[in-house]
């Protein structure tokens, strides 16, 4: 089928480039270059979405996928030594199994959703919005309003995820070489430097000599 | 502000999340020495929020929140079940939580984020809100698994609880949005009035409907979604083995209620969702049975027969009809009540460093502590069907209702693969009663825990001699509900 309009083009270009960008991401070798073409995705996918006019989802996905959960990752990527090669052991000896499985879960499914129940007819294209209307401010109106319940309850999801991270990661541990900034502030001269009061020392002739040579010379001297 | 009116149906949530943030942050200023503080507030809280369940309560269903919470008498009684549960699973995992350095504040702020996540499901009317106290409630036990986290054995847990979790979620979500995509609403009651009307894509609404009978497969670890159920059971600190085999299975059996019998209930849709409940079942009272007997790990071993009472369960709801339902909720309620003594026993047999797994731990119990001994043989019993015992006449009511809609051969097969798991409950008995123990310590629990734990054993026999009330109770909660 032919692209008919500039919008179908647009879609079509969008949906291979994202296609390409999703399959690089599971046969990239460089797990940095991986990560990369996972932001492509992104990027490409909220250039769908703005398509489908909603385009604060679009740059939400931009700003928070992109912008922040990808930088991290880049970061954890690069931080951490991965040996990729003992991570891809046994891949095209699990692959026949998994590609069939996989096969006939998208035939399944395709058998059932191809039909004519997701088409034009039985779901028609909205209509277009109207001038003026706001994508953030309608999203904004319904979370606070109609979806007010799960909204706080997925706050409190959120909540439970920080306590149970902290739970988790959290332990002191007995050699850990860990700074106290306010410990180290409150600093008092004591705890620099001590001052010892011994009395002083007289060195003795013969009990810094060792060798044979400085000891007979020492018997001579008197 | 029409959007949360009214607000009161929701009270008992609201100061359960509230004294949860209070309590996160007040932890925080207590010291190691004090936390018995926190334990005591945690008690507080959860019996405020029983006693505001109580008050709330009303026997005609009230929707608010825009339509996505319902307060019906179901509700009510298992929301009043879970935070009861729930004091009870504290209370007795008191000792051995301290003893293992787990005495911490995370662990009652997750147990109340938890309770809250069962809360929420058990009043869900959406969707949304159904998948969002799931996941709250799951996320608070993976990471409540993972607490001890010098323990390899509890890692692995966590690890698979986590990775097999996330996979019954996707199938329960995607069968949901299957669902939507056939009904074009998301609140139950709405996609239960186009199911009356036929208002909907019948092919897509079946796609819809095997994907979230996994995923709730999966949820109550019923054959063949089972394979989590033992390694988490058996990996998991036992304090926390006792929080997922108790309080949980009541928001589990409330979320079948409000998808199959509910949202689902429509007699077309029955006749599709009871095929998939009838192998489930069978499967589980199979499979669960025949391998407890092979277990020598207590835990392990209540782990299977966890699977056959869920298998049991299934059979009420595949009735369909309102005996049916109402016969699977008394037979929630006793199982719990009985998972809760078995696990209970087993808190208290453990002490430092030391853990109560093995049958050979229970050799000669009755020697040491006739009193403990009593109690377990009590709740083995009513986990057999021992008929005195209240596990027998949960037994009767789900097969009675299997019955009745004619699936003789049905009710058959559960009795025989009863018998068979008769087997290895009466072999603890046996252990306790017959063998010579094998160390001679005497367990001295505190005041707490004797005086509940014996409420807990007795109730068994006392409920098994007048099962009538709770039985008529379930039965009338479920019909003013569905």
């Amino acid at each position: 089928m032919l692209p008919s309009t500039f919008q179908s083009l647009l879609f079509y270009v969008f949906s291979a480039i994202l296609i390409f960008a999703a399959l690089r991401v599971i046969t990239a070798q460089n797990p940095v270059h991986a990560a990369l073409f996972l932001v492509l995705a992104f990027c490409t996918s909220a250039g769908i979405w703005i398509q489908l006019e909603a385009e604060f989802l679009g740059i939400a996905l931009v700003l928070v996928y992109v912008g922040a959960v990808m930088v991290l990752f880049l970061f954890v990527v690069m931080m951490l030594d991965i040996n990729l090669l003992k991570l891809r052991e046994g891949f095209w000896s699990h692959l026949p199994m998994g590609a069939l499985v996989a096969f006939l879960l998208v035939s399944e499914m395709a058998l059932i959703l191809s039909g004519s129940y997701f088409d034009l007819l039985a779901m028609p294209k909205p209509d277009a919005a109207p001038v003026g209307y706001s994508n953030t401010k309608e999203l904004g109106r319904l979370l606070y309003t109609d979806y007010v319940y799960p909204f706080e309850l997925a706050a409190v999801i959120l909540l439970v995820a920080i306590v149970a991270a902290i739970a988790l990661t959290l332990r002191r541990r007995k050699h850990a070489k860990s700074i106290d900034p306010a410990w180290q502030a409150g600093v008092r001269k004591e705890d620099r430097v001590r001052v010892v009061t011994m009395p002083s020392e007289v060195e003795q002739p013969s009990a810094l000599v060792t060798t044979e040579a400085e000891q007979k010379t020492a018997e001579v001297r008197p | 502000m029409e959007y949360i009116t009214p607000l009161w149906p929701a009270y008992p949530e609201l100061f359960l999340l509230v004294m949860a943030g209070l309590i996160l942050i007040l932890d925080l200023f207590i010291s190691d020495d004090h936390r018995v503080f926190t334990y005591a507030l945690t008690q507080f809280t959860l019996l405020g929020c029983a006693a505001l369940t109580f008050l709330t309560s009303n026997a005609e269903p009230i929707y608010t929140f825009n339509g996505m919470f319902v307060d019906d008498l179901m509700a009510d009684v298992l929301k009043l079940l879970t935070c009861v549960v729930v004091i009870a699973v504290l209370a007795y995992s008191r000792a051995y939580v301290s003893a293992r350095g787990m005495f911490r504040g995370e662990f009652f702020t997750l147990t109340l984020f938890a309770t809250l996540g069962m809360m929420v499901m058990i009043s869900a009317n959406h969707l949304l809100t159904l998948y969002m106290g799931l996941e709250l409630l799951s996320l608070c036990l993976y990471a409540m698994v993972a607490l001890q986290r010098d323990s390899l054995q509890s890692t692995e847990a966590a690890m698979k609880y986590f990775v097999l979790g996330a996979l019954a979620s996707g199938m329960l979500l995607y069968g949901m949005s299957m669902i939507y995509g056939a009904t074009g609403s998301l609140e139950i009651t709405e996609i239960a009035q186009r199911a009356a009307d036929g208002d909907y894509l019948s092919a897509v609404m079946v796609f819809g409907l095997v994907f979230v009978v996994a995923g709730l497969g999966f949820k109550l670890g019923a054959v063949p979604f089972h394979m989590w159920v033992p390694d988490i059971y058996q990996g998991a600190p036992t304090a926390v083995t006792l929080l997922i085999g108790s309080a949980p299975k009541f928001a589990a059996f409330a979320i079948v209620m409000r998808l199959l019998a509910q949202a689902l209930g429509d007699d077309i849709l029955v006749d599709q969702w009871r095929q998939m409940l009838l192998i489930m079942a069978v499967l589980s009272m199979a499979i669960g049975n025949l391998t407890a007997i092979m277990q020598t790990n207590l835990k392990r071993m209540l782990a299977y027969s966890a699977i056959s009472h869920m298998g049991f369960m299934l059979l009420g709801v595949l009735s369909g009809t309102t005996e049916g339902y109402g016969s699977s909720m008394f037979y929630v309620v006793v199982y719990v009540l009985m998972s809760l003594g078995a696990f209970g026993v087993i808190l208290l047999l453990s002490r430092d460093g030391f853990e109560a797994e093995n049958l050979d731990d229970y050799k000669g119990l009755n020697q040491r502590n006739p009193w403990y001994a009593f109690l377990m043989l009590l709740v083995m019993f009513s986990m057999a069907g021992v008929p005195p015992m209240v596990g027998f006449y949960a037994k009767l009511l789900v097969l009675q209702s299997v019955v009745e809609i004619g699936l003789w051969w049905l009710a058959v097969i559960a009795v025989i693969f009863s018998l068979v798991g008769a087997f290895y409950y009466l072999r603890i008995v046996k252990l306790m009663y017959f063998d010579e123990p094998q160390t001679q310590v005497v367990l001295k629990p505190t005041f707490e825990v004797r005086a509940l734990l014996s409420v807990n054993g007795l109730a068994m026999l006392i409920l098994g001699i007048a099962p009538q009330p709770l039985m008529v109770f379930c039965i009338e909660a479920v019909r003013a509900s569905i």
